[in-house]
């Protein structure tokens, strides 16, 4: 059996899972900050906000793509300033499907946090407020670890998106082997091979077993939390 | 000392209260929704009044003209909430431990032991939240506001969410804290027997502003307020000491404005000071002094105000030399017996309807 990707197809995992794990990097903080604003402050263009972070859930992921190129592309508006000062370049780049994961995963992390932050009781903010806490140290000894259910699935969401991330990667990024061709890219790209289909069903096969390890991960995580808050709500 | 002056709207309810209070323990006593809470949400930096002034000791937290706001939480007051508003996630202890970890008065391990102690919470530390009974969970409450060291303490309707038992269980660390405290303490409560339980000054809070403030007794026996202190509760409190007690009946003899009253064993020592309720529904009185009755207790006085509501009662105020009383009897009767301003009355009080023992002194 002749099988084109066999030796790229460990290259392929570590690509994907590496812009996945930068996307959460750079996402969750992002997104955690936004679902607190979205949750807690009143201010003018919130309805703007919310319905910017949405926007990648609706649009179709090419279009999302062809924007990104707009945005970020070496001509793009933002792209050029970035390579003109800090010769930072996002097109056909791995760091480009990072871009791309983060905005596509972003309504997906955003969500469940605004909700769970939501659902912390703003009167114990105000009696950790009345105990001498500034609004940081409020938020780290309170808020935060009183939404960490939510914050764990928005993690599993966005990695699980990250992961599975292909119309607006594509786009953005193009399908460059070894750079930003990511597990889904590679399915796609085998299964335009005459003979790649088991190689297709063997990069599906790794990427069933990965989000399963995911879930599972996550499962255990918020289990020993709950354990650990022993008969907390 | 707490001196508040604010002024501030809150959609169609509006709020303009005065009073100052160097008392230990200041009650805020009126209906729900008169807006004792939302006082001390400004008093204590949750809420910004448009305009006025607050000043805790010597500190000026509060001062619209010189644009002072001092945060919530660089004001040092501590809060024990009718939701008590533990954290659920932590244990008792770092419940407890929550106010030093911000304060630069870190409690010492001897303030801990004593308010473990104070509030008998040592065998909850290691325990959530979740796993307590409402008394309990109110405790760890009070020990934590304790524990932050704080300038004052808040106390916003403590029991109202507790049942008759619990709060009955949380009463006598309410005293002790009362007693003991040397921090001021704002009680907020529409319970009249909480307040005159546990309070020495009495700020009588309606519809957004304060009707009156003083002395628990005197702000109680004000007829022309009885609309405030009313309902089925109304009635007066009186400052009186025990007097001696009688082993063969099991009664205890008090002492209040001069006169004797006699109520059922007090489990308290002669010469101790308490405060007595009595309400003005259980008041009877009579134009000439009454024989062959079985109410043992007859005060004489002479009626010194009356307040005619609408319906079919009357409040009478009645000056007992020193203490006043309060009766609420129909004004038919009041006609009838032709009772009048300065008119020598007697006042019959059933001994059962005292009988509120108050560890409570000055």
């Amino acid at each position: 059996m002749t099988d084109p990707l066999t030796g790229l197809e460990g290259e392929v995992i570590l690509l994907s899972l590496k812009v996945a794990f930068w996307a959460l990097v750079f996402g969750m903080p992002a997104a955690l900050a936004v679902a607190w604003l979205l949750a807690r402050k009143e201010f003018p263009g919130k309805i703007v906000l919310d319905a910017l972070v949405h926007l990648p859930l609706v649009m179709p992921p090419v279009a999302t793509g062809y924007l990104l190129l707009l945005l970020f592309g070496r001509r793009g508006f933002i792209g050029a300033t970035l390579d003109q000062w800090f010769g930072i370049v996002f097109a056909f780049r791995w760091t480009g499907a990072v871009i791309a994961a983060i905005v596509m995963a972003f309504p997906l992390m955003v969500r469940p946090m605004r909700q769970a932050i939501a659902a912390v009781d703003p009167h114990l903010e105000d009696a950790a407020k009345t105990m001498g806490a500034s609004r940081v140290s409020v938020f780290l000894t309170v808020t935060l670890p009183l939404s960490l259910g939510g914050i764990i699935a928005a993690a599993v969401l966005g990695f699980a998106k990250a992961l599975g991330e292909f119309g607006a990667t594509m786009t953005f990024v193009s399908n460059i082997p070894g750079e930003t061709r990511t597990l889904p890219l590679a399915i796609h790209t085998a299964l335009q091979i005459p003979g790649g289909e088991y190689a297709a069903l063997r990069l599906t096969l790794v990427s069933v077993a990965v989000s399963v390890v995911a879930l599972l991960a996550s499962e255990l995580l918020s289990r020993r939390l709950k354990r650990k808050g022993a008969g907390a709500p | 000392m707490i001196d508040v002056d604010i002024r501030l709207t809150l959609g169609a309810f509006s709020l303009d209260a005065a009073f100052a209070s160097s008392a230990p323990v200041t009650a805020l006593f009126g209906r729900s929704g008169a807006g004792k809470s939302t006082i001390v949400k400004a008093v204590g930096g949750l809420l910004t009044p448009e305009d006025g002034r607050i000043l805790l000791g010597d500190t000026v937290v509060f001062d619209s003209a010189a644009g002072i706001d001092v945060p919530a939480r660089l004001r040092r007051i501590g809060h024990v909430f009718q939701d008590a508003r533990l954290f659920p996630h932590m244990t008792v202890e770092k419940n407890l431990a929550y106010g030093g970890r911000f304060s630069k008065q870190k409690p010492t391990s001897k303030t801990w032991e004593e308010v473990v102690k104070l509030l008998d919470i040592g065998l909850l530390l290691g325990r959530h939240p979740a796993g307590l009974s409402g008394g309990e969970i109110q405790r760890v409450a009070i020990g934590r506001a304790l524990l932050m060291s704080p300038l004052a303490l808040i106390m916003d309707e403590p029991l109202a969410s507790l049942d008759g038992r619990r709060k009955a269980e949380i009463l006598p660390y309410l005293d002790r804290l009362t007693a003991s405290s040397r921090v001021p303490i704002l009680y907020v409560s529409h319970a009249l027997d909480e307040v005159m339980r546990l309070a020495s000054t009495l700020v009588l809070v309606e519809a957004g502003a304060v009707l009156a403030s003083g002395p628990v007794e005197e702000v109680m026996a004000r007829a022309d307020l009885a609309d405030a202190t009313g309902g089925e509760d109304a009635g007066a409190v009186f400052a009186a000491t025990i007097s001696r007690h009688d082993d063969d009946y099991h009664l205890t003899h008090i002492e209040i404005s001069g006169q004797m009253v006699t109520v059922p064993r007090v489990a308290a020592p002669p010469g101790h000071a308490m405060r007595l309720l009595i309400r003005a529904g259980d008041v009877v009185l009579a134009a000439r002094r009454p024989e062959a009755l079985s109410t043992r207790n007859i005060l004489s006085g002479h009626i010194e105000a009356i307040e005619i509501g609408q319906g079919a009662y009357v409040d009478i105020a009645v000056d007992i030399g020193g203490g006043h009383l309060r009766a609420r009897i129909t004004r038919q009767a009041m006609d009838e017996l032709g009772f009048k301003i300065g008119a020598p009355v007697f006042a019959l009080i059933k001994s059962v309807a005292i009988g509120r023992r108050v560890p409570w002194s000055d």
